[in-house]
């Protein structure tokens, strides 16, 4: 279970996130929706302890993670993967180290079961045969993929995903949908989406939380995120150029 | 109004050289708690070691073979004017070892090495590798900075050794096939001309210019912020930042070492 409470973070005097409160339970995928630079990353990197927030708390399973230490933070991070908008697989490693990395850096495996990991890690996200070549020859859809099967080898409790499917071919991008579903119904993992893909969201959703000006304006199943009132939710989830987030002049109701 | 905005503009300058002193303190504290509280990985400091030191060795030759003999040259020019062409050797050993070949290769390596170190980290961070490392539980500081600051700090009195040696090769080419300074004299005037602490103080203050360099080079790394623009700016600023402090550093230490090996 994943608790955020009155969450606030400014940089360089500017709100980004303004009293975030968020409840994921264990072994839901909450999808958070919002306009690009509306603060999703941020949020997302508060929830692994990538950032302290100025006030307010994460809670994962009872423990604010603002507050720990980072020796503390590390033993968190264990059951926490992160899957980055980049991928983020480091360059200088073979795709296989990459998957690896954690037993690699840790130990705790013996080096034919770790191979044997990293090939079935890779097999779940759809790739074979792939373990030492470099990410500068893979494609933008094949470092997700390696991300994802990074995200998956150590089997953790709760998967964050950034972006997952910006700057991958809709075919790629539909795959990665179903790959995070099959996941969740596979590993039963606790995933907490970030996108502003909304076939993304509603493919891979239980619940849905929109971000806008630092808060959650909105949050519901996708079904009541499609039949909301909400003007600016309205106008977010249908794409629509005019409407009240690109419209100055008008100040959000707040409704839900 | 204008002496106002003056004083502003010096303020902020003074505040960001605190920031990035503040900075490189902690940073050079958490790489030293690191280096002695995690097992050492050979393999990635050998692997630095490497690419900071062998790779280092053909530049290094090729520039300490130039200085070496450039300054032989001026050398031999005073010298001649006053007939004292047979110290030629004496002069090119002490200033080649106590000061040009340290200084030299600090900043040949702070150029080839300390670049490519804020580069790589710099696109790293960028590329969100940085962060990744953390969600991995894997300390950046232990894994990027401390193998760096130990291959720096070992390879950089053994470059400056090498440095010192291929310097006075090329004086001793300058003096005895252009000069014609036999051989022995030269040898023999290089050899008692060198005492051990000159060797000492000249290898010694190489280990702190390494342990500069890579602190240097990978606290502006950590620090890229704008993507790719950024990467060469904080490249940039890693090398200018490196030659001063190797400069100071140097400045400190030939005023140290006078006063304790007078």
């Amino acid at each position: 279970m994943i608790e955020i409470k009155k969450l606030h973070k400014s940089f360089g005097g500017r709100k980004v996130l303004d009293g975030v409160d968020l409840k994921i339970p264990e072994g839901r995928t909450l999808v958070i929706i919002g306009r690009s630079g509306c603060g999703k990353s941020v949020l997302l990197k508060h929830i692994i302890g990538l950032l302290k927030p100025d006030s307010g708390g994460v809670f994962v399973d009872g423990v604010d993670i603002s507050r720990l230490k980072e020796e503390e933070l590390e033993r968190v991070r264990r059951s926490i993967e992160m899957v980055f908008q980049s991928g983020a697989l480091f360059d200088s490693l073979t795709v296989g180290e990459n998957v690896g990395f954690r037993y690699l850096e840790h130990g705790g495996m013996e080096k034919n079961a770790l191979k044997e990991r990293v090939r079935e890690s890779l097999a779940l996200v759809g790739l074979y045969s792939i373990e030492e070549m470099l990410p500068s020859e893979l494609s933008g859809g094949m470092k997700k993929r390696v991300a994802v099967a990074r995200a998956i080898c150590t089997g953790p409790r709760i998967i964050l995903y950034d972006e997952p499917t910006t700057g991958v071919d809709p075919i790629t991008a539909d795959s990665i949908n179903r790959l995070m579903r099959s996941l969740h119904d596979k590993l039963k993992v606790t995933s907490i989406v970030v996108t502003h893909d909304m076939k993304s969201a509603y493919s891979v959703a239980d619940r849905i939380a929109m971000l806008y000006e630092g808060r959650i304006i909105a949050e519901g199943t996708p079904a009541e995120i499609q039949h909301s009132a909400d003007p600016v939710v309205q106008q977010f989830i249908n794409g629509l150029s005019t409407g009240p987030i690109t419209d100055t002049s008008s100040v959000h109701s707040g409704a839900k | 109004m204008m002496l106002r905005n003056k004083l502003s503009k010096i303020g902020a300058k003074v505040l960001a050289m605190l920031y990035f002193f503040g900075g490189l303190a902690i940073l050079s504290g958490r790489a030293v708690r690191w280096t002695f509280l995690a097992p050492l990985k050979r393999g990635r400091v050998l692997e630095q070691a490497r690419k900071a030191g062998v790779d280092s060795l053909p530049i290094v030759a090729l520039i300490s073979l130039f200085i070496g003999v450039i300054f032989t040259f001026q050398i031999a020019y005073l010298m001649q004017r006053l007939g004292s062409e047979m110290y030629i050797a004496t002069i090119v050993a002490l200033s080649l070892v106590r000061e040009l070949g340290p200084v030299i290769t600090a900043l040949i390596v702070a150029g080839r090495v300390g670049a490519a170190i804020t580069a790589e980290i710099g696109s790293m961070q960028v590329t969100e590798q940085i962060d990744a490392l953390q969600t991995l539980s894997v300390s950046p500081i232990r894994y990027l900075v401390v193998p760096r600051l130990i291959a720096l700090a070992l390879m950089l009195p053994l470059l400056t050794l090498y440095a010192d040696i291929i310097g006075i090769f090329g004086g001793y080419l300058i003096c005895v096939y252009k000069l014609g300074i036999s051989s022995t004299i030269y040898t023999k005037m290089t050899f008692d001309a060198l005492l051990f602490k000159d060797l000492f103080t000249g290898l010694g203050k190489t280990v702190v210019f390494g342990m500069v360099i890579a602190l240097v080079s990978c606290y502006e790394g950590f620090n890229v912020q704008g993507g790719s623009e950024g990467v060469g700016r904080a490249t940039m600023k890693a090398v200018v930042t490196s030659f001063i402090l190797i400069i100071a550093t140097d400045c400190f230490f030939t005023a140290l070492f006078y006063f304790i090996f007078p």
